[in-house]
């Protein structure tokens, strides 16, 4: 046996975030709210994996938790093995609200804050912002301040900012559902075209199949009150342009089934769809 | 019937995509902007104008000099205090107890701010006092002050600090309650906390509400202050403005009592206009937080 062969059984593939039986509460109205129960998956390294399910899953919850802005009541986090206990810079947060870019920072600065504030040298967070900036064609609008910006903008901005701090895991709280449907589709695009060309991982959170379905490689559904898991299903054979198809339109039917439908047709719908070639 | 209620079916069309344009002429850069702040100048100083000669001519119809001097004869009266240095002199000493009463309270705010936004107890301790404090002049307590600091600037810096501390207190944690928490959270995100969180978060999101905290403490500490020094005067020989009005209607000088009051007003807009205008101007207005 060669030393290159060991080498390659000790790196044996590994997933970046491993979740084990997570329930997770929080402080609500009549006391403590369970917002997850007992939810376990994997995600692995280059994924684009989406939280889906109706308003009352967890899954915004579920990824303020992976951002450790919540600690769970049960059950563990671990990313790369390492137990999540606060937030971090190795897991950058893209919020749906337009007020997560400081008014008061330009657009430039705005992406540069983060590395600032993790120790990189201004001259590196200047390069390093205008690449990204460059990168979500917001190259322009390196010195206007965030509230001369369009919505979508303002989204490719945070984006930018997440991007350029190379995070482990990215981490994506409904990030379009604020823009028009418009620009939804073209955010769905560049962001696809980004992933294309730097491969990061991704934790997207949507409560729109077709997103889930477009954006998405690998698609957790949960199920509301408390949020549940109620099945893993893969998405990478779909895009933007396979939107209209009828592969594309079973699918969409499949999910709306798995979760509002119909208890009886379970065992069916958990049947693979008919394959592709 | 079914005419008007469905419409006729049309022939569609697509049209070539035309260039887009040429630009649209820039707004000649800076005339427009110029030219309105030019025109916000001399509206205003129109206003001031038109106010200066209603009361001239109120008081040459009312003709009585002791009672109510002409807009004139006060700018005379003026004009002849500040070129004598007599009322420049009375004015650096009322500035300076003012400045050192004013950043006294701002500090002493502050602390008590940082009390109120850490923890809940601090916080209802806060609630408590602002509530308490906040209604009550200062320059009631000008009787205490003088009991426990005798006739000196000691009760003018207290009553002074207590003018200032429990309005900007009050903007100040409310300001730092409403920073959103999006905000916060992005921040946590980026690894910040403590000290960094407040001073690169925090302060900057709570500005709008701190800026006019200020504006309220410093508008009541300059009232609080003419007041005080009307009561009693001089501080070792040295009088203020305050004093300077009260002297001079003791010797019946109204037009040097009007002189007085005009400066204390022109003092304020000046403040306003210069200080408190030009840093909302470089902060808030350029980012956006207020219109």
């Amino acid at each position: 046996m060669s030393p290159l062969n060991l080498v390659q059984n000790l790196t044996r593939p590994e997933p970046l975030l491993r979740a084990e039986h997570v329930t997770l509460a929080y402080a609500g109205e009549p006391g403590i709210v369970r917002a997850l129960d007992d939810a376990s998956f994997e995600v692995w390294r280059g994924d684009r994996f989406v939280l889906l399910g109706p308003s009352g899953c967890g899954k915004s919850t579920l990824l303020k938790a992976v951002g450790g802005f919540i600690a769970p009541l049960a059950g563990s986090l671990r990313l790369g093995g390492e137990l999540i206990r606060a937030p971090g810079p190795d897991r950058i947060v893209v919020f749906q609200e337009f007020d997560q870019l400081p008014p008061w920072k330009t657009v430039k600065q705005n992406v540069m804050f983060p590395l600032l504030a993790s120790g990189v040298k201004r001259a590196d967070a200047d390069t390093r912002a205008r690449h990204w900036l460059g990168k979500v064609g917001l190259a322009r609008f390196a010195d206007a301040y965030p509230h001369t910006l369009s919505g979508g903008m303002k989204a490719r901005v945070a984006i930018a900012r997440a991007l350029a701090m190379q995070p482990a895991m990215l981490l994506m709280d409904e990030p379009f559902a604020a823009l028009d449907a418009l620009t939804r589709r073209s955010m769905q695009e560049e962001l696809q075209t980004l992933w294309d060309e730097s491969g990061f991982t991704m934790l997207f959170v949507t409560h729109s199949i077709e997103e889930a379905l477009v954006v998405g490689n690998r698609i957790l559904l949960l199920s509301p009150h408390p949020g549940r898991v109620r099945a893993e299903i893969n998405s990478h054979q779909f895009n933007l342009q396979s939107a209209g198809s009828h592969e594309f339109q079973a699918a969409t039917q499949r999910i709306h089934a798995l979760l509002f439908g119909a208890g009886e047709a379970e065992p069916s719908a958990l049947q693979p769809l008919a394959v592709l070639p | 019937m079914t005419a008007l209620r469905e419409p006729p079916i049309r022939p569609e069309y697509v049209l070539p995509l035309r260039p887009p344009g040429a630009a649209l002429p820039a707004p000649a850069a800076t005339a427009p902007g110029l030219a309105l702040a030019s025109f916000g100048w001399l509206r205003k100083s129109a206003i001031l104008l038109a106010i200066a000669l209603l009361w001239e001519a109120l008081a040459r119809w009312f003709d009585n000099d002791l009672l109510l001097p002409g807009a004139w004869q006060t700018a005379l009266a003026l004009a002849d205090g500040l070129r004598s240095g007599e009322l420049v002199g009375y004015v650096s000493v009322s500035l300076a107890v003012l400045t050192q009463g004013f950043v006294l309270g701002v500090g002493v705010s502050f602390l008590l701010t940082w009390l109120a936004v850490s923890s809940r107890l601090g916080r209802e301790l806060i609630d408590t006092l602002t509530s308490m404090f906040n209604p009550l002049p200062a320059i009631a307590l000008l009787p205490l002050a003088l009991l426990w600091f005798g006739l000196g600037q000691g009760s003018l810096l207290m009553v002074l600090v207590h003018s200032v501390v429990w309005p900007l207190t009050l903007n100040a944690s409310a300001g730092f309650r409403a920073v959103p928490e999006t905000l916060r959270m992005a921040g946590r995100n980026y690894g910040l906390g403590g000290l960094r969180m407040v001073l690169q978060i925090l302060i900057p999101a709570a500005l709008p509400s701190i800026l006019s905290g200020l504006k309220i403490g410093w508008a009541f500490a300059w009232r609080t202050l003419i007041a005080a020094e009307l009561v009693f005067g001089s501080t070792s020989g040295q009088g203020g403005l305050g004093w300077y009005i009260f002297q001079s209607r003791n010797e019946l000088f109204t037009d040097k009592v009007f002189a007085g009051l005009a400066l204390v007003i022109l003092i304020g807009l000046v403040i306003e206009h210069l200080v408190f205008q030009t840093l909302e101007r470089v902060t808030l207005r350029r980012w956006g937080m207020q219109r």
